[in-house]
């Protein structure tokens, strides 16, 4: 296929470089989730860096915000067509989080765990060198819990699920095991670019390391 | 072949449910039986190469074979439901590919659980996929739907639910009108809040249902929390948000 065209449709936008293929530009912050919005007790917040490391750490809501913080303002992509440009974020660096353990050799992936019970896993490759954050505040504000406060993954380079909401943790792992969307037919890796929104659209070898789970 | 691979599919009817609403049936070469809740994702392209691709949530039900029919809500300035609304007709083909989503849906199975149904505005049409499904397998267990409108003329599949509704004592149908009321209209006449929902709740008696709620954002945030307040399980309510953002 590829040379079908729909007779009289136009384009309604101009062309936008920053646009991946197949999404449009909102202005909006739609929000999408599977369930209710969990109601997360400050008090008992933790988050967690669990699986193959040395030792694990966890780090309370009022340690998490002693941590070294700083502004990102990525654009995001959902896999639901929208993307939103220069998005001001305030949080904290996942290569900040990692100082503060040792992975094991093998840890070459991440399933983000969160409150709720979602999960989304990506190479650990993809939360390094400044590609990810822990978002505890977005345009100056706490981050709202229906955008998945108190604080949310965000790796803004991939589709807008694999930046889990209500993040309690991560966990790091060998194989790249499907979290909650990708059990259900979604991508293993969702890079907006090359429009890896299901599992099909997987390239060759993202598609060959999953047959293999 | 990939099985969400793109297909030309060819519409057989347009049918207008409502001043801004048109529900396209779309023939399929490659059929697959979907799950209710389910979506197609459905792509334009312009001379030149230009493309716009956008989900659009199945109306029919998955015994409804070689075909599908997508309820489309057409928004102002919309770029493809704009298209779809004036530059379609029956003949023409279009590209789609699915289905797709496995958590909002409804298997259908008889040991299900009675299902709550909550929509806001278009929100109705993959609950209206449900209700279809139900409907075709004879499941008797008990099911609501609470579909919130502004007004009168808003009411998807009206006289499809209202039919629905006269034959089967086992399924209940509660308007909500949150602008204009019909006249003499005894029913729910307020944005749905927790007393409304509670009472929806009250009425499956012990049993727990299964909650569907589907509709703009805030409307489902606010579903979503007042079942949790109405006792409901987070794990028996499922969501899903869309509205006229951005398209």
């Amino acid at each position: 296929m590829g040379i079908f065209t729909n007779r009289g449709f136009q384009p309604k936008r101009p062309a936008n470089p920053k646009l991946p293929p197949g999404q449009y530009e909102t202005t909006d912050f739609p929000v999408l989730s599977a369930g209710p919005t969990p109601r997360i007790n400050l008090a008992n917040w933790e988050f967690r860096l669990e699986g193959l490391v040395e030792a694990p750490v966890k780090w309370s809501w009022e340690e998490f915000n002693k941590l070294p913080m700083q502004d990102f303002n990525p654009d995001i992509h959902c896999v639901t067509k929208w993307s939103k440009f220069d998005t001001h974020w305030r949080g904290v660096s996942v290569d900040t989080l990692l100082e503060h353990v040792q992975l094991k050799p093998e840890a070459q992936f991440v399933t983000q765990f969160c409150y709720g019970g979602y999960t989304t896993n990506l190479p650990l490759a993809d939360l390094r060198d400044g590609k990810a954050f822990v978002g505890l505040f977005y345009d100056g504000q706490p981050l709202a819990p229906e955008h998945g406060g108190p604080a949310r993954l965000v790796v803004p380079h991939l589709y807008f699920w694999k930046s889990a909401k209500w993040v309690q943790g991560l966990r790091f792992t060998a194989q790249d095991e499907p979290g909650f969307w990708e059990r259900g037919g979604y991508s293993m890796y969702g890079d907006p670019w090359k429009e890896q929104r299901y599992r099909d659209d997987d390239d060759e070898q993202a598609s060959a390391s999953a047959l293999r789970l | 072949m990939s099985r969400v691979a793109w297909q030309l599919a060819t519409v057989t009817a347009i049918r207008p449910e409502t001043p801004h609403v048109k529900t396209f049936t779309l023939s399929l070469p490659q059929f697959t039986p979907h799950l209710a809740g389910q979506h197609y994702d459905l792509r334009l392209t312009a001379e030149g190469g230009y493309q716009a691709e956008r989900s659009y949530s199945i109306a029919s039900p998955p015994e409804q074979a070689g075909e599908i029919e997508l309820t489309v809500e057409i928004i102002p300035n919309g770029e493809v439901s704009g298209y779809l609304d004036e530059g379609v007709a029956v003949g023409d083909q279009l590209e789609v590919r699915g289905p797709i989503g496995g958590y909002f849906v409804w298997p259908g199975e008889a040991s299900a659980p009675p299902l709550l149904l909550v929509a806001g505005g278009s929100g109705v049409v993959p609950l209206m996929a449900m209700l279809r499904h139900r409907q075709r397998l004879g499941v008797r267990t008990p099911a609501a739907l609470l579909f919130s409108v502004r007004t009168p003329e808003e009411v998807i599949y009206r006289t499809e639910l209202e039919v629905m509704a006269a034959n089967d004592p086992s399924f209940t149908l509660l308007l909500d009108y949150t602008r204009q009321a019909p006249p003499g209209w005894a029913g729910y006449h307020r944005r749905i809040d927790a007393t409304m929902l509670a009472e929806v709740v009250a009425r499956f008696g012990t049993a727990r249902p299964q909650a569907f709620v589907c509709g703009p954002t805030g409307l489902v945030e606010s579903v979503a929390n007042s079942l949790l307040a109405a006792g409901l399980p987070p794990e028996l309510i499922l969501t899903e948000r869309f509205g006229p953002t951005g398209s």
